[in-house]
């Protein structure tokens, strides 16, 4: 068997994979965290605490309920989802005309009682979600494996991705979207209920979490703290790629997955921290984000 | 005394026939008092300017009537329903468009899409191709970006836009600030055009020699407050009393 750079090609590329699925949950996570920046200028600091609720779904709908994984890939998005919009109305709309500060203590708060609440219901050991029956087993490609499950993973995240900037940068609904970023109170003059939309929006950021929760509930196990040890990488991303920027956060998303995941295969010892240091270089040197457009 | 009250409420009783009533309006950004009593009236189909110094308050007046400004009192009212209490989406769906002041052309969206932004909230208003009419130069530039126009592009992006909603009402803010006299020349007929076209236009301005040449009636902002209103034939004979509004 051949080897590159003295590596085995399967650890090589083993690893790439691995950097690709972390980089799926990387980008669909910082997407949400991006849109929902965007329009309401708060930090969402419960995204992570959001994705975790997303995979608790699914093992709740699958062991409580018998409904499988597709359908709790439909409907788990869909019930975190209405519970942002209840969140969102009840409680952060009432910080829009405080600093951003307020908001990320109030989201960090609220993930902080959501993962409370799951660990007190179902513990810190984890439950496990197995891989549903169409996605089991795996293709040998000759120069590694590949265990279909993690290829879903990878294409379902670029699909949905792709989606959400499409409809975004795309479509009549997106525009509004857009407009109503820069200048809400224009949008407002212009007869669109934008109250309506930010909800909506925080909404849709919200069942994008729950959804990366329920493609990760069979590869992670079902754990209360998944989305706490995720979301400071996540963050790192997003400031990265530059908050608000839609392109920016898939493109920055899968990217620095594939980064860590080579770290891991090269320089194993750094692989937990590379984010972070190209964070810092990219606050020195661009501070606004690889994408991000300076006000 | 009786002059300095009949004098902040100029016309107040005379128009009867009115489209937009705008009655003892007060308005507040944050903590500052910035409108303490605007009195006007406009007639369907006509142009009325509101003229006056830096900071008078015209445009605060303008988003106050739109709805934009959230802390406000008095009573505004439009076809005889009263929109005081109303947020700027219903303002917009009674009929009512504005055109602000730094224009509010969105950087994220193509010139197409700035134009195709606002939501028709009712029938009867220009179609693209007429808008394309007015202004031919938006058509060529329709896949930009919006803010990459000049700004006289700009100003008929923000204006073209309206037109198409079927808003009734116009309120134009300053639309010749800062543009080069041939598009002033432009907007101008624009104007006009709109004008015979049945809109009504409520104009902001500056530009005294401009204003004169569009609007049928001025009134005279002076420190958040509506002191006088002249009419469009009256002007030469008020040329002295509005040097010393204006201080022109």
């Amino acid at each position: 068997m051949f080897e590159l750079l003295g590596i085995p090609p399967q650890a090589l590329f083993g690893q790439l994979l691995l950097g690709l699925i972390n980089g799926a949950f990387y980008a669909i996570l910082s997407l949400g965290l991006a849109i929902i920046f965007g329009l309401l200028n708060i930090i969402n600091f419960a995204h992570g605490a959001q994705y975790m609720l997303g995979a608790l779904a699914s093992w709740v709908l699958l062991n409580y309920f018998g409904i499988n994984y597709w359908w709790a890939l439909l409907l788990a998005p869909i019930v975190v989802g209405i519970l942002g919009v209840i969140l969102e109305r009840l409680l952060i709309s009432r910080l829009y005309h405080l600093d951003h500060l307020y908001g990320l203590l109030l989201t960090f708060g609220l993930a902080l009682i959501i993962q409370g609440l799951a660990r007190n219901e179902y513990g810190i050991s984890g439950l496990p979600y197995t891989i549903p029956s169409q996605l089991s087993g795996g293709q040998n490609l000759g120069f590694m494996f590949l265990p279909n499950y993690r290829g879903w993973v990878v294409v379902a995240s670029l699909v949905v991705c792709l989606t959400t900037w499409f409809v975004i940068e795309k479509t009549r609904l997106g525009a509004y979207l857009r407009a109503a970023t820069e200048n809400p109170t224009l949008v407002g003059a212009f007869g669109i209920n934008v109250p309506r939309m930010i909800t909506l929006t925080y909404g849709f950021g919200i069942a994008l979490a729950a959804f990366a929760g329920v493609l990760a509930a069979p590869i992670y196990s079902v754990n209360p703290n998944m989305g706490a040890d995720l979301i400071i990488v996540v963050f790192a991303v997003v400031v990265i790629g530059g908050m608000g920027s839609i392109l920016g956060s898939i493109v920055t998303g899968f990217g620095l997955g594939v980064i860590e995941g080579l770290t891991r295969v090269f320089y194993p010892e750094g692989s937990s921290v590379v984010i972070f240091v190209i964070m810092a270089i990219v606050l020195l040197v661009k501070p606004a984000g690889l994408f991000g457009r300076t006000a | 005394m009786a002059d300095a009250a009949l004098a902040t409420r100029p016309e107040t009783a005379s128009i009867s026939d009115a489209l937009l009533t705008v009655r003892d309006l007060e308005a507040w950004y944050g903590e500052s008092h910035v409108l303490h009593g605007i009195n006007f009236d406009v007639r369907a189909g006509e142009v009325v300017t509101l003229l006056g110094r830096n900071g008078a308050g015209k445009t605060t007046t303008l988003k106050s009537v739109m709805g934009m400004i959230p802390k406000r009192k008095g009573s505004i009212t439009f076809e005889g329903k009263e929109l005081m209490h109303s947020p700027a989406r219903y303002v917009a769906k009674a009929g009512i468009a504005i055109c602000p002041e730094e224009r509010g052309i969105f950087s994220s969206l193509s010139v197409e899409e700035n134009l195709m932004l606002p939501p028709k909230v009712r029938e009867g208003g220009l179609s693209v191709e007429q808008i394309f009419e007015l202004f031919p130069n938006l058509k060529e530039r329709l896949s930009s970006q919006g803010t990459k126009l000049s700004g006289g592009e700009q100003q008929m992006l923000a204006i073209g836009r309206i037109l198409r909603t079927g808003a009734k009402l116009l309120l134009l803010d300053e639309p010749t600030e800062g543009l080069a006299p041939v598009i002033v020349q432009q907007i101008g007929h624009t104007i006009s055009r709109l004008k015979n076209e049945g809109f009504t236009i409520v104009l902001v301005e500056q530009n005294f020699h401009f204003a004169a040449s569009v609007a049928d009636r001025h009134y005279i902002v002076e420190q958040g407050r509506t002191i006088d209103m002249i009419e469009n034939s009256d002007l030469q004979a008020n040329e002295g009393k509005l040097h010393a509004y204006l201080g022109v």
